[in-house]
């Protein structure tokens, strides 16, 4: 394909504005109607911040309720209410589109493409979000309330929902035609758009990862709207899908939601495997370490995310050979995760390495993420597994994998882009006391739940025994001190975006590497209306 | 091919992926019907037949455990007569479960089955079960509930005893019901 095809392609697309710098004016046309890949991205980031606090906001409910045992200040249900929409307002809300937001802005730069493949689409799958979360929270309000059965909307308790239900399931239903049409176009990207010379493995590995992720997401978010249809029907048509009394099987909705489930955990968390991997080596002054492993153990980790659903459901009542094959198939992640692990600590070796803040998460991650990953593999070990099982020890593992995990990663990513998208620098003694206040109080907040879990204390439960106060009281001032903390969080998102004074470079950091930093800070509202030629060395490995 | 081809094709074969997962997400209920019958998994896998034809005894014996249990949409009494007797393989035999309506209205209930392990289900076959039929009990009314059965003599060798439980429901029970009944 000549590299003209490509531009009269884009100017065709793109045949409400022309090109260059202009950008329209207006707010609806500039933001209510923008194909551009930068616009979109910006939207995505915004509004999963926005998801952020507002899921936040309802963990700091959830703590202060179990500051002390007795139920002090919210009714039983609503508590239910606050952990089922924490969660899904986290990860549909707040993470994924976090994700889908700095692929916008951030694919097309690395591959050295003018914009997405599909930017209508783009657009679209955008605009369904606000429509979808707003539907989702609109449930709080109503006479029978949210959604209070855990995010995992497990039959027959989730049938109890009252009207309000249809509300959940079609909000899902949306944000997962949100997801997979963004997918679409993230694949349609990498593969039809990357400039003369971007080969495959030459990619990013945050474009490697994004484009795992895609695949994943278009593989098993069908699927959950498969199950959460089901669910409506079996609440509003009188199926009888999961329906014990009917002929139905209510595990059967377990294997379905948990077969789109941990491949979900991997789409939350394998595009911070990517951004990682583009920080590390920058602020190591070292190519990526074992860049071909990086991309094949991205690769294993999707692949083997489809069979081993079953190891949420091992107290079920699996035959022992299932117990062992879900527990052996799950150990098995640990070695393509490992690799990343290793390849990381590798990357840092003998670099000359500096701690700007985008480096103090990515480290921070990485120590905190296999934290989670260490006690994901001791809820691996089925035996063991049936004392954890939905008790404070799971939530332990799961917000440490994404909270330091995920949520560390975005941060890193923010601090390490911001001043590529803004053109202005962030302060960077506020990003280290953001970091450090961040890393000491999610520790707070979520070490002690393991100690709670391996004494018994069970999830979703707004009361306690006696005996589990001390670490619960722990647990919640950490958790409003890391609730406190995000706001300097925003306070220098906003900052750096409009009123700093310090100007970004193009190169932004002294060891960056990759397309992106050839453009200004600011890039241009179009960039790479020329493709750019990809040399090795303006690329973050070395071959 | 230009782009704007490539992308239509790109588009084209990725939204056909996402609609066969969906339905795939459908399909899986009845393949994970299938994998239960042949499997046994779940143990639900119980062979029904309408005569003894092939029962044919045997010396070994096996321990059956008789479990039952109550839905919360039902305020019946249920149990077995016997909880664990011995059988014989391949000789037919019957257990009594007694129910009782201690209600002031005649209510209709069914009961769902399964066996422990689930491999045992493979070889469990029933002749008749008062889990084939919705059961009515009147006010006060309390019945025997029957179940004709033989374990099939090729019974694997190391399932020695055996879990027969039921769960009795309100018929035509709908658990998103709970919120208009309360």
């Amino acid at each position: 394909m000549t590299t003209e095809a490509i531009h009269e392609d884009l100017n065709e697309a793109h045949d409400d504005h022309d090109h260059g710098d202009h950008k329209p004016t207006g707010f609806l046309d500039r933001w209510l109607f923008t194909t551009n890949h930068k616009d979109i991205g910006t939207l995505y980031l915004v509004f999963s911040l926005t998801m952020f606090m507002i899921g936040g906001a309802m963990a700091m409910i959830i703590r202060a309720e179990l500051f002390m045992p007795g139920l002090q200040l919210v009714e039983p249900d609503f508590f239910n209410q606050m952990t089922t929409m924490h969660a899904l307002i986290m990860v549909f809300g707040a993470v994924m589109p976090a994700w889908v937001g700095f692929a916008n802005w951030l694919v097309p730069m690395m591959i050295g493409a003018p914009d997405m493949a599909l930017p209508r689409m783009n657009n679209w799958s955008f605009w369904i979000l606000p429509f979808a979360f707003t539907m989702l929270l609109s449930t709080l309000f109503m006479d029978s309330g949210g959604p209070a059965a855990g995010w995992t909307l497990y039959p027959p308790l989730v049938l109890q929902t009252g009207s309000s239900f249809a509300f959940v399931v079609f909000a899902v239903h949306m944000m997962g035609v949100s997801s997979i049409m963004g997918s679409i176009n993230i694949i349609a990207t990498i593969f039809n758009m990357r400039a003369p010379g971007m080969r495959l493995l030459r990619m990013p590995m945050f474009v490697w990862t994004w484009l795992i992720t895609a695949f994943l997401l278009i593989a098993v978010m069908p699927v959950l709207a498969g199950a959460v249809t089901m669910l409506l029907t079996d609440h509003f048509f009188s199926t009888n899908f999961f329906n014990a009394a009917g002929g139905g099987d209510p595990v059967m909705f377990q294997h379905i939601f948990w077969f789109f489930g941990h491949p979900e955990v991997y789409i939350m968390i394998l595009p911070a495997f990517g951004v990682v991997s583009e920080i590390l080596p920058t602020f190591s002054r070292k190519p990526l370490f074992g860049y071909g492993s990086m991309v094949y153990a991205t690769a294993t980790i999707a692949f083997l995310s489809f069979i081993v659903w079953a190891h949420h459901m091992f107290t079920v009542g699996m035959p022992l050979q299932a117990e062992l094959f879900f527990m052996y198939a799950t150990m098995l992640i640990s070695v393509p995760t490992g690799v990343k692990v290793f390849n990381w600590v590798a990357t840092m070796w003998q670099g000359s390495m500096t701690f700007e803040t985008p480096m103090l998460f990515a480290i921070g991650f990485v120590v905190l993420f296999t934290i989670g990953g260490l006690s994901g593999l001791m809820l691996a070990i089925t035996a063991a597994d049936f004392q954890y099982h939905d008790t404070y020890f799971v939530v332990a593992h799961f917000h440490y994998v994404l909270v330091p995990g995920a949520v560390f990663a975005l941060m890193a990513a923010t601090y390490y882009w911001l001043p590529k998208f803004t053109g202005n620098m962030y302060s960077e003694k506020w990003g280290k006391i953001h970091f450090w206040s961040s890393a000491i109080f999610v520790n707070v907040l979520f070490f002690p739940q393991h100690y709670l879990g391996l004494a018994g204390m069970p999830r979703r439960i707004p009361d306690y025994s006696p005996q589990f106060a001390d670490f619960n009281m722990i647990s919640s001032i950490g958790g409003f001190a890391f609730g406190a903390t995000q706001l300097i969080f925003v306070g220098i998102v906003w900052h750096c975006a409009f009123r700093s004074k310090v100007r970004a470079t193009p190169e932004v950091w002294e060891g960056s590497r990759g397309l992106e930093w050839t453009l200004d800070s600011p890039p241009a509202y179009h960039s790479f209306n020329t493709p750019p030629e990809v040399t090795c060395n303006a690329l973050s490995r070395a071959d | 091919m230009d782009l704007k081809q490539k992308n239509r094709k790109t588009v084209r074969r990725l939204t056909l992926v996402a609609v066969g997962m969906f339905g795939f997400g459908f399909a899986l209920w009845p393949l994970y019907s299938v994998l239960c019958e042949v499997t046994g998994l779940g143990g639900r896998a119980i062979q029904v037949e309408q005569n003894n034809s092939e029962a044919v005894a045997s010396d070994r014996v096996v321990s059956i455990r008789f479990d039952a249990s109550v839905n919360s949409s039902l305020s019946w009494d249920f149990k077995a007569k016997e909880k664990v007797s011995e059988f014989n393989l391949g000789v037919p035999s019957t257990a009594y479960y007694v129910a009782t309506n201690p209600g002031s209205d005649a209510v209709t209930g069914q009961a769902t089955y399964n066996v422990t392990p689930p491999e045992a289900s493979l070889y469990f076959v029933k002749t008749e079960c008062f889990c084939f039929t919705e059961q009515k009990l009147e006010a006060n009314e309390s019945k025997d509930m029957p179940v004709y059965f033989y374990i099939k003599p090729d019974l694997p060798e190391h399932i020695k005893d055996i879990t027969l439980s039921y769960t009795f429901y309100r018929h035509g029970y709908d658990p998103s019901d709970r919120m208009a009944n309360h």
